[in-house]
């Protein structure tokens, strides 16, 4: 279906490229006009530079951030989350909630209406059959889905006609409406009769509802999108939306500065250059809030983490404001929570955690942590000496690092800095565990829902057979109990008292020392209108289809 | 001819198979794996990645996955890969064009500006020229290509604005023209190290051949200098760049590595380097056996090439 070995067309122009050779080329370099070159004209498309590539197009496939700023565009969930935090409709013509009856009170009986005016990118028509068939694609065991959480507790959906459909719950479960949000719909009619779900041509050509219809993907280059002008929703307003591979950050960077991307997405501008990006002329930098939470985190099952009275000093050496304002330029906000600051579910209350090094050191004196013969603090024959391990590459958390670790030593704890690959860090050394302490960025969230199972509950211990991301191997019944409860509960207020109690519990526990919330730097040229933050996605260009040009 | 050229061909075939044992045993040892990039997604833990490892057929024992992988090699199936299930050889074939036009073009470059650097070198020995072009030579093998690389964006597109600062073309313009803008900074800043490299064999290889013997005697029968230049030293000094050339093509292949990341340069040395980075194991192989068969290819055509014109070798 899509060219792979380049634009269609281009085989001739290459063909004669090669053949001009160096002759052809002298001529073009004496034809060169030393006007500017710049990326945007009056075709209304706009290009956008990821640092990472997207490849994967199926968007029930395992893939990372990147390949989401695809899928936004190409397909819609049955609603989305706006920057605020609130669902609003796309494909349906109302959010489920208990208010209106789409969700019972119990949460375990769903009614979705849908729009009648949608039509897939091919022109057949999108139904409720279309729903089912995506919600049960999770479920079948023979299909490689990323996340089958929430998807595989639904029961017995139920098409009552071609617009509405009803399902049950196996039990009720408060994050599934946002876990809806970032379902997006697949096509029945093409993806029905696949005989390997897995290996399917939609993987390279995809086919959705969304503002944009894929055009073609050169590999290693870029992936074009076309305007859906069929769209039901607002927009597009932009014939052509480009998405540029740039691997290397500095140029990135360089083609935000040249103007031959018109947006600067994901990993955007470097902290460093935060200053002389706001300079440039025609470019607007936007600090976007992440719900990204940069801590230290403990594997508390290890000897020296197991006293709390240790996490608690290391948290009083943790000098967080030096690392914000030094070492990251100030960009990020520290935080207490695992939630974002947008979150309505944040937790305001925490007591801001104090630095006070000679503090520290009492209380480790007063829990027993002797000096010993080499200075390093020991208990019962466990020396206070650990490694701390992150990505090897991160420069400036790097920095950070170092720096914690001069703090560290001033009251006799020794911190020594074990950094991996990327691809080690992230296999076993951290699923199961395998590490002292860690310094890493995680987003806690599923979009805007509160819930935090997969990372605290102590069933979610990867290490000790469970299935989850508790890597800290935190056990807290209590937390257990209301995290269990936070995850049943339809009403936001209810809610909320029950998620500030678990942050409050997190926070005296300290399985990790929360830092700062990430704030990440996009930029795109002045007069593009349309580019929004919304710190319930994970990646920037989650609304295309609303941009324009002034 | 023909018995040597087998027997050179025997030995190709021979260390492509304990490449292909080689590289896959190291790659699949190595620490970490093509799911460490799915850890953090929202709702992932070591049960569901074990799936994903299943169904990539991670989990068999390494000697199958290499038989299964190998005799697939063999009848021109080479896999597909992690990310995004595309054919490996198509997913090479996609990349090559953009590699071969800018080594080519790279090429033609370093090797015209080279020779005639080399000669004049050679010809002009101790010369200002010379100096110079010694000098020159040792400054452009010394600065790093990515610093190269970035001061010639930063002069050529962000200060100057004549040239685009990377990629191959303009979505949407398609023309040669268009290519030809795109080709001319990073095919010069790959060129620039090789012209170095090839200037200084040219000089010397130049060098050897005139003060042989059947140099003294063409100038003796009172042969023009151009003809002796040209006819009898040019001729036998560009015999030791043949065998250069070949070793040097697929150096080229990966040289460009840098040059295509700061130009973001859509070719094989970033596909090896973006499949590096997550693993994706199929993709590696493939780049891997495809170098090695583009390498044992130069170095028999070099030597094919070598013994066609000094039959010397051919007898050894």
């Amino acid at each position: 279906m899509n060219s792979e070995n380049g634009p269609k067309g281009a085989g001739i122009n290459r063909r004669r490229l090669l053949q001009t050779g160096t002759a052809g080329i002298t001529l073009m370099m004496s034809g060169l006009s030393a006007r500017r070159l710049s990326a945007q004209d009056a075709s209304g498309q706009v290009i956008i530079g990821f640092s990472q590539e997207p490849t994967v197009m199926h968007p029930h496939m395992p893939h990372i951030e990147v390949d989401e700023g695809i899928h936004f565009n190409i397909f819609d969930p049955l609603f989305t989350v706006d920057p605020e935090g609130k669902f609003q409709p796309a494909l349906v013509t109302e959010v489920p909630t208990v208010e209106n009856g789409g969700i019972s009170e119990d949460g375990l009986n769903w009614r979705i209406k849908l729009r009648d005016d949608v039509t897939w990118h091919d022109g057949e028509p999108f139904s409720a059959k279309d729903v089912k068939f995506t919600i049960e694609l999770q479920q079948d065991p023979n299909f490689g889905a990323m996340r089958r959480t929430g998807h595989e507790l639904v029961r017995n959906i139920q098409i009552v006609n071609d617009h509405e459909l009803t399902w049950e719950m196996e039990s009720p479960f408060a994050p599934y409406p946002a876990i809806l949000s970032w379902t997006f719909m697949v096509p029945e009619h093409i993806l029905g009769g696949a005989e390997d779900p897995n290996q399917t041509d939609f993987r390279n050509d995809p086919v959705g509802t969304g503002a944009f219809k894929f055009g073609e993907r050169v590999a290693g280059n870029y992936i074009l999108l076309n305007a859906n002008t069929e769209y039901f929703g607002d927009g597009p307003y932009l014939e052509k939306a480009i998405f540029r591979y740039i691997p290397d950050m500095t140029v990135l960077y360089t083609q935000f500065r040249t103007g031959d991307i018109d947006v600067i997405g994901l990993q955007g501008i470097q902290p460093d250059r935060y200053e002389q990006a706001q300079q440039i002329e025609g470019r607007t930098v936007v600090k976007m809030p992440s719900a990204t939470v940069e801590s230290i985190s403990f594997n508390t099952e290890a000897p020296q983490f197991k006293d709390p009275e240790v996490r608690r000093a290391l948290s009083l050496a943790l000098d967080r404001n030096s690392i914000v304002e030094a070492i990251y330029y100030g960009i990020p906000q520290s935080t207490e929570s695992f939630l974002p600051k947008e979150s309505f579910y944040y937790n305001q209350d925490l007591p801001v955690a104090e630095y006070d090094v000679a503090k520290a050191a009492e209380v480790l004196d007063a829990a027993g942590w002797m000096p010993g013969a080499d200075g390093i603090r020991e208990k019962d024959g466990v020396r206070l000496s650990f490694k701390n391990s992150t990505t090897a590459g991160n420069s400036v958390r790097e920095q950070a690092q170092q720096f914690i670790q001069q703090t560290y030593a001033s009251i006799g704890v020794d911190m020594q800095i074990s950094n991996l690959p990327p691809a080690v860090m992230w296999g076993e050394y951290w699923m199961m565990s395998q590490f002292d302490s860690v310094m890493v960025g995680i987003n806690y969230t599923t979009g805007p829902d509160p819930d935090v199972s997969n990372y605290l509950s102590s069933d979610g211990i990867s290490a000790q057979g469970g299935a989850g991301q508790n890597t800290w191997q935190y056990h807290n019944d209590k937390v257990d109990e209301l995290l269990k409860k936070g995850g049943s509960l339809f009403v936001p207020e209810e809610r909320k008292v029950v998620y500030d109690e678990i942050q409050m519990l997190v926070h005296e526990d300290r399985p990790f020392l929360p830092i700062f919330q990430y704030a990440n730097l996009r930029g795109h040229k002045s007069d593009l209108e349309g580019f929004m933050a919304n710190v319930n996605v994970r990646i920037e260009t989650w609304n295309v289809g609303q941009w324009r040009w002034s | 001819m023909l018995r040597f050229i087998l027997h050179r061909l025997g030995h190709s075939l021979l260390l492509l198979f304990l490449v292909s044992i080689l590289g896959f045993t190291i790659l699949h040892l190595a620490p970490g794996g093509p799911l460490s990039q799915f850890a953090l997604s929202p709702g992932m833990s070591q049960v569901e990645l074990a799936k994903i490892a299943e169904r990539m057929g991670l989990n068999r024992p390494l000697p199958v996955q290499w038989f299964d992988w190998f005799t697939g090699l063999v009848i021109g199936d080479w896999g597909h890969s992690f990310r995004d299930g595309r054919a490996v050889l198509d997913i090479i074939m996609g990349h090559l064009f953009a590699t071969l036009l800018l080594v080519i073009s790279s090429t033609i470059l370093s090797v015209g500006l080279g020779t005639l650097v080399g000669v004049l070198g050679a010809t002009r020995r101790y010369s200002a020229f010379d100096y110079l072009a010694t000098v020159g030579a040792m400054i452009a093998l010394s600065i790093p290509t990515f610093w190269f690389g970035l001061v010639a964006i930063y002069v050529f597109s962000l200060k100057l604005g004549w040239l685009p600062s990377g990629n191959m073309y303009s979505i949407g313009d398609e023309s040669v023209l268009d290519y030809a803008r795109h080709l001319i900074m990073p095919s010069a800043v790959l060129a620039l190290v090789n012209v170095a490299i090839w200037s200084r064999y040219m000089r010397s290889s130049m060098l050897d051949v005139i003060g042989q013997d059947f140099v003294r005697t063409a100038r003796a029968k009172g042969l023009t200098r151009p003809r002796v230049l040209y006819v009898h030293i040019l001729r036998n000094a560009l015999i030791p760049m043949i065998t250069l050339a070949g070793i040097q093509l697929p150096t080229l292949l990966s040289g460009a590595l840098v040059t295509e990341t700061v130009f973001t340069w859509p070719g094989i040395g970033r596909l090896f380097l973006d499949s590096l980075g997550y693993n994706d194991y199929p993709v590696i192989m493939g780049v891997l056996m495809f170098t090695a068969i583009f390498v044992l290819l130069g170095n028999l055509v070099a030597d094919i090439l070598v013994a066609s014109v000094d039959p010397r070798v051919r007898l050894e």
